[in-house]
């Protein structure tokens, strides 16, 4: 059974934490939102992309999804404007204020 | 039906763990608790067992492996002394915060310096507040009944804390004694099987051990932990009760010895409880109202009922077997002495240090230890509450 | 082992978003390439010693991870994995489980290269199926840039700092890949993030399918801690390929193979330049710290090359 980790904000109490305060299941992260820790995000112009990919491996956010061989839109949810995957483009197909 | 032989400790121990057959055991040499992982690499060599055993390059990898074992769903074994365990110190924390059911059978040994292989309790006191449960024994019988008992205690679903299950080292885990032991099948069939909830290695749903808390949460983690802690006695005593039901053998918290009657009372750990106990014959021989109280839980501490075993007596001598450097005695004596406070016990109290580094203690020790308390009683005054046996002055 | 990109990109995400690392941070770049390795199907546990990689992708109660986790301490991550793989092993034999898993753990250089060096040690020699993975960002990050032994010759960090006496740290760094080797463990590489991560894709993959143990070094440019540019750390990855300061190589059963030679080697100041770390190596009058720095480069390379050239 995973565990429902919307029982465990900071208010809970001690009687609700799991024991041994492990989390059964995983990936639970993606409800914690790193997208709010900065304004400056890149734009994903689709018509120049070639859906190459380079992208993707290089996000150190897992932000750029990845389905039927082809990328997706931006998870601005959790991207934190880092920028790498513009310098990673080679089609200009990512764009971001004050990366060149 | 049980079988007769003569065992060391130490050997007592291997044995139970055969009969056990756990399933990871990680382990590095020291003395005198090196004999345990000897005899059952032994056990592995020969195919008596299908444990994993794991000689690792230290006692922090024994016990990292073994909470790494434990977290992955496994149930695991390790075994240690003295500067071993103080090695493993974060580990210890880590394996109870992690509520982790796993077994750490302790030979005690003086801690350095200086450096000294002999039987105290230094090292286990140090560890007392690091959330383990803690039992001793007096004797390899004690030392192997427990093993045979302690992954029920530890892996119950109320408890799921790790348990160390400690004896004297050489004392107990050299000498050669008459023992008992059970049938294989038989403890088997009461350790059972273990059935971890939320494991590593779980096909149906993954766990993740060991996050970081932030502190809004690190408060509430301690307080839950402790929960677990508050059900100890009442799985020991359950689990002793069903033990008794296959091997013959009661045990409960801490033993009483002379208690009903007793005047006078000394509360110890360890092997010297069976010195004590022959002091204890003689005065009684003279009328003398001497009982004993040996600690056989000693985390979680049983402070209600200690002090309800010592309501009617007027001075009791508390002995520990390390130091606490705290100028006015040692953990036993703190643990015993705020038990009787909190009881508004009307017992006068001194506390002693003994034993340390292997410092024999004789009978007679101990007959000097019921005259002191004798004395207490007719000046009314426990005096220096603060005080060495058998030290040269 | 062949390398298609695009299927490997296909793969499904094994690292989730909502981890606390910083932007732009090489570790958990690492971690996700290092885990396309896993064939689809297989499971993991995933092992993690104290650092930035462990506060920030397990914070209570979100897990990065999707696969199962565990961090024990900081020095001890090859010792707690030894226990996970015994405990899968003890399992399997006795019929409680039938899944393949593989093994995995993550430590920083400071986790590795030092305070869990013996540990690490300990599991190599015992010989465990698993994969120890080091993202060495040639420093402790997470308590705020102190030298570790992964530290490189000259770097300004806060407990080498550059002064009036002090040209940042005196020492060169430790050369772990080699000593790893040495375990005579059946797969030893050293790679980073180049070649479309072919080069670090196809050394996971064999360090997660070799049986035995296996230990990857994988330089992960830290932005906070080296000072460049955040958005250029491919380019950071790529010149210190380029420059020999970082060689790509493995050690197959003990024999040490060149993956990748420069047409033309450039000189390590091209990666020393754009580091706020090695500033000072370009004001005027230290020209020979950087001499100084290309001879150690130089020499190093010039072994691995005679290591590489004995088949």
């Amino acid at each position: 059974m995973a565990t429902d980790i919307t029982r465990l904000g900071v208010k809970a109490n001690w009687r609700d934490l799991t024991e041994g305060m492990i989390i059964a299941g995983a990936g639970t992260s993606k409800d914690f939102n790193t997208g709010e820790w900065s304004t400056d995000k890149p734009e994903f112009i689709e018509e120049k992309c070639k859906q190459c990919l380079l992208c993707v491996p290089v996000c150190p956010d897992s932000c750029i999804p990845v389905k039927d061989m082809k990328r997706g839109a931006f998870d601005y949810d959790h991207c934190k404007g880092c920028g790498i995957c513009v310098k990673a483009c080679p089609f200009g197909a990512i764009t971001m204020e004050g990366v060149k | 039906m049980a079988k007769r032989d003569r065992l060391s400790g130490n050997e007592a121990v291997a044995i139970a763990l055969r009969q056990i057959n756990p399933d990871v055991f990680p382990a590095f040499p020291i003395t005198p608790s090196t004999e345990i992982p000897q005899y059952f690499a032994s056990f592995v060599a020969n195919g008596q067992v299908d444990t994993e055993f794991i000689p690792v390059e230290s006692e922090h990898s024994s016990m990292s492996a073994a909470v790494g074992a434990s977290a992955a769903g496994a149930r695991s074994f390790t075994a240690t002394s003295s500067c071993g365990l103080a090695y493993m110190w974060e580990e210890l924390y880590i394996a109870a915060s992690n509520r982790l059911p796993l077994v750490l059978a302790l030979v005690n040994r003086a801690l350095s310096g200086p450096i000294n292989i002999n039987c105290d309790h230094s090292d286990s006191m140090g560890a007392r507040d690091a959330g383990w449960i803690q039992m001793y024994a007096e004797n390899n019988q004690e030392a192997y009944d427990n093993m045979v008992q302690a992954y029920r205690i530890s892996e119950h679903k109320d408890v799921r804390i790790p348990i160390m299950i400690c004896q004297d080292g050489f004392i107990t885990s050299h000498a050669v004694e008459n023992i008992e032991l059970l049938e294989d099948q038989d403890v088997k069939d009461f350790v059972g099987e273990y059935h971890p909830e939320t494991y590593l290695l779980n096909p149906d749903c993954p766990a993740a051990v060991g996050p970081y808390s932030i502190t809004d949460y690190y408060m509430e983690a301690k307080r839950n932990q402790a929960e677990g802690m508050k059900h100890v006695s009442q799985v020991v005593l359950d689990v002793a009760k069903e033990f008794e039901g296959i091997s013959g053998r009661a045990y409960g918290l801490f033993e009483e010895y002379c208690m009903a009657d007793a005047e006078m009372a000394v509360v110890m750990i360890g092997s010297a409880a069976g010195t004590t106990k022959d002091a204890i014959d003689r005065l009684r021989e003279k009328g003398i109202k001497a009982g004993l109280i040996k600690i056989r839980l000693y985390r979680p501490f049983p402070a209600s009922e200690i002090a309800e075993a010592l309501k009617t007596v007027k001075a009791v001598a508390i002995m520990d077997r390390a130091e606490g450097y705290t100028n006015h005695g040692g953990p036993l004596g703190a643990d015993v002495m705020s038990a009787l406070y909190r009881a508004h016990a009307d017992a006068l109290a001194v506390n002693y240090i003994y034993g340390l580094g292997g410092r024999d203690i004789r009978v007679e020790d101990m007959e000097g230890v019921f005259e002191a308390l004798k004395q207490i009683i007719e000046e009314g005054d426990a005096g220096e509450t603060y005080r060495y046996l058998g030290l040269r002055e | 082992m062949s390398y298609n990109f695009k299927e490997t990109m296909n793969k499904p995400e094994r690292l989730a978003p909502g981890h606390r690392m910083c932007a732009g941070c090489g570790g958990t770049i690492a971690v996700r390439n290092v885990l396309r390795g896993l064939h689809e199907g297989d499971k993991a546990v995933i092992g993690n010693a104290t650092g930035c990689l462990e506060v920030s992708t397990f914070t209570y109660p979100y897990t990065a991870w999707e696969d199962s986790y565990i961090h024990n301490a900081f020095e001890n991550a090859g010792a707690t994995l030894s226990g996970v793989e015994g405990a899968y092993k003890a399992l399997r034999k006795k019929g409680k489980l039938n899944d393949t898993y593989k093994f995995i753990t993550f430590g920083g250089d400071g986790g590795t290269y030092d305070i869990g060096f013996q540990s690490l040690s300990g599991a190599m020699e015992r010989n465990h199926d698993l994969v120890y993975v080091c993202y060495d960002n040639g420093a402790y990050m997470n308590t705020g840039i102190q030298r570790s032994s992964a530290t490189p010759m000259y770097a300004d960090t806060t407990t080498t700092p550059v002064g009036s006496e002090s040209n940042g740290k005196p020492q060169n760094r430790k050369d772990l890949a080699a000593i790893i080797a040495a375990h005579d463990v059946p797969y030893v590489a050293q790679t980073t993030f180049v070649q479309n991560f072919k080069d670090l894709h196809i050394k996971s993959e064999k360090a997660i399918y070799t049986p035995g143990a296996a230990f990857l070094n994988i330089m992960a440019p830290c932005p906070r801690g080296w000072r460049y540019n955040t958005p250029d750390i491919m380019e950071i990855c790529k010149l210190g390929v380029e420059t020999c300061y970082w060689p790509l190589f493995e050690v197959v059963e003990g024999k040490w193979i060149l993956n990748y030679e420069p047409k033309k080697k450039l000189p390590v100041e091209d990666f020393l330049r754009p580091q706020g770390r090695f500033k000072h190596l370009f004001k005027k009058g230290n020209e020979y710290l950087l001499e100084e720095f290309q001879k150690e480069v130089d020499r190093r390379w010039e072994e691995l090359k005679f290591r590489c050239s004995r088949a």
